[in-house]
């Protein structure tokens, strides 16, 4: 008895073989389609733009006419948003980390203060910005300053950093733990010396991947009241500001077709910024992670 | 010897209440920076619901839930939340439908079919494509992707739901296709073996053995990807306008429900007015869509695990 049919199955193999290899350049094509618009993406923005970049767009100012618009506003408003932002983020979701990898006893409370944190991760930036403008710039009338969007943002990207860092802590063999707590030291040293040290090139990447992300968030800011034209720089946490996304989209919504270009230029500068933070990440995590 | 005696030493460290004493504080101080988050989550739900509980008695919540129009800004203002959802709706439906062959497609090809050194190229320029700020997404819905579907189909507006649908589908691309590929990724090789060796191609093993598999990730990449589309700001509010409309046609203006937030937070609306408070009326639709979305991905990753 045959229990294959040979002449069936030889039948059928070319059919099946060649939608196997059609297939596959199907799904090269897919794979290939986030690369073709990354590319389109940017050769349309840096042709459209860089004409604009001259060190006077870096030195003024926004303005109603294109040629003097500048960005001086809306970068020194960034970098002051980010300086706030960090230390806040960084004191929050590493101290967060700590306490679910280290301390947290396994019981309902610290279960659900990790569902918790997936669940804020799938928040719309949106609903954040509701909870500044409701919480910070009313209640606690700080209105739209700094320190207002800078305490959103932190909340905001709070879930990505507590996630890497506690991916981070956990990498961390049991056996250097182990050993530290075995040559006498307490808990805190064990966590300041040994642990810290070694999850550190991760949890840093996790924050300034977390960072810029935040860097180019536009929508909380809006919702906050971050004004779109502003001719002077904040000197103090308390004062508003200007941000860079803010500033490209107020460009974006101007009907002035030259101002298209300006917004390019705008957005080299944000896309430039974001490479650079991204690269050191990169960096950092290549040079510094250690196997254990 | 006695300047090194350790056990000496060790009973003065001992001593010091100090040192007892951060040991006693750190847990307490970590357990509160801990509690922020779900401060964070209080805080997001008494303000959302209380400020929609002004909206409703200002506004009955029967015309909000079966109205079809929204109109927050002419002089007989309507409340048909219905109408901002379809924008929504039109958007996301849009995205993904492009998103899913696309990201899947990407997934089965980076786990299935390409080298390591490929697969070493693409996925860094996946995680650029999802670091891409959505402003900047935003002006190329507007200035590139809309003036391109105008030259080949004359009958799409400047704003419309075809142009912003299609970039946040780019936008989510990168998300299914690295979830997706994480989970087929989990699946064990000698599964893989198995179907070749039973004499399958390498496209049956994929749909046969691997996607089944992996469905729970797949599904849950989806669902998450759906989340971030309704959630998504910056592309609608500047590529698919600001008309609030029921209708299924997505080659005119529309509005979603991000996008009349914006558009009341830059500056439409004063304190304290009934189109203040349906802002927060609008956010709680939305953050109910996307809590829904996150709670479904959470249970259909945890419900059809297959453990290997």
């Amino acid at each position: 008895m045959e229990l294959i049919n040979k002449q069936e199955v030889s039948k059928k193999l070319s059919g099946r073989l060649l939608l196997n290899k059609v297939l596959k350049y199907i799904f090269l094509l897919f794979t290939l389609v986030g690369l073709v618009v990354l590319a389109t993406l940017l050769i349309d923005t840096v042709l459209d733009g860089w004409r604009y970049l001259t060190p006077d767009f870096f030195t003024s100012y926004s303005s109603s006419r294109p040629e003097s618009a500048g960005i001086y506003g809306a970068l020194i408003g960034t970098l002051w948003l980010m300086a706030v932002t960090a230390p806040i983020a960084i004191i929050l979701s590493v101290g967060t980390a700590l306490y679910l990898e280290e301390y947290a006893p396994k019981n309902r409370l610290v279960n659900f203060i990790k569902v918790n944190i997936s669940n804020l991760a799938g928040v719309p930036s949106v609903v954040f910005g509701l909870l500044g403008l409701t919480l910070f710039v009313r209640l606690m009338e700080l209105d739209s300053s700094v320190l207002a969007a800078a305490l959103t943002m932190s909340l905001m990207i709070l879930p990505v950093i507590v996630v890497a860092s506690q991916e981070s802590i956990r990498s961390v063999p049991s056996t250097i733990r182990e050993a530290s707590i075995g040559m006498g030291a307490t808990k805190w040293q064990t966590i300041t010396r040994v642990i810290l040290p070694a999850a550190v090139p991760g949890i840093i990447t996790g924050i300034i991947l977390a960072l810029s992300r935040a860097i180019g968030e536009t929508a909380p800011l809006i919702i906050i009241g971050i004004p779109t034209i502003l001719l002077f720089t904040p000197t103090g946490v308390l004062d508003t500001f200007s941000a860079l996304p803010m500033q490209i989209y107020s460009w974006v919504k101007l009907p002035n077709p030259e101002f298209q270009s300006v917004t390019a230029a705008g957005i080299i500068v944000l896309l430039f910024i974001l490479f650079l933070m991204n690269s050191v990440a990169i960096y950092i995590r290549n040079k510094y992670s250690k196997r254990f | 010897m006695s300047e090194y005696n350790i056990q000496k030493m060790i009973s003065e460290k001992k001593g010091r209440r100090s040192s007892a004493f951060i040991e006693k504080m750190v847990p307490i101080i970590l357990l509160l920076i801990t509690l922020v988050s779900v401060l964070t989550t209080i805080g997001i739900l008494v303000t959302l619901l209380s400020e929609t509980i002004v909206f409703f008695t200002r506004v009955s919540p029967i015309e909000f839930l079966t109205s079809t129009e929204w109109s927050a800004f002419s002089s007989d203002p309507q409340w048909g939340i219905f109408a901002l959802i379809m924008g929504t709706l039109k958007i996301t439906v849009i995205a993904v439908i492009f998103a899913v062959p696309v990201g899947l497609g990407a997934a089965i090809y980076l786990s299935e079919y390409a080298s390591d050194r490929v697969r070493r190229i693409i996925k860094p320029i996946l995680e650029i494509l999802a670091g891409i700020p959505t402003v900047v997404y935003g002006f190329f819905a507007l200035t590139f992707v809309t003036p391109l579907l105008r030259g080949i189909w004359s009958e799409v507006n400047l704003f419309n739901a075809l142009s912003p649908g299609l970039v946040v589908g780019v936008m989510i691309i990168p998300m299914i296709a690295s979830l997706s590929e994480d989970a087929m990724s989990a699946v064990p090789n000698t599964m893989r073996e198995g179907a070749l060796g039973l004499g399958s191609t390498r496209l049956e093993m994929v749909f046969k053995v691997i996607l089944p598999a992996a469905i729970s990730g797949i599904l849950s990449s989806i669902v998450l990807a759906v989340s971030r589309a309704i959630g998504e700001t910056m592309i609608v509010s500047i590529a698919a306008g600001s008309t609030p409309n029921a209708s299924i046609n997505i080659l005119e203006s529309l509005q979603t429900m991000t996008g009349f937030i914006v558009q009341v937070a830059s500056g439409d609306a004063t304190y304290g007015t009934d189109t203040y408070f349906s802002l927060y009326a609008v956010g709680m639709t939305l953050f109910v869509f996307t809590l829904i979305m996150n709670v479904v991905a959470q249970w259909l990753s945890r419900k059809f695990r297959e453990e290997y």
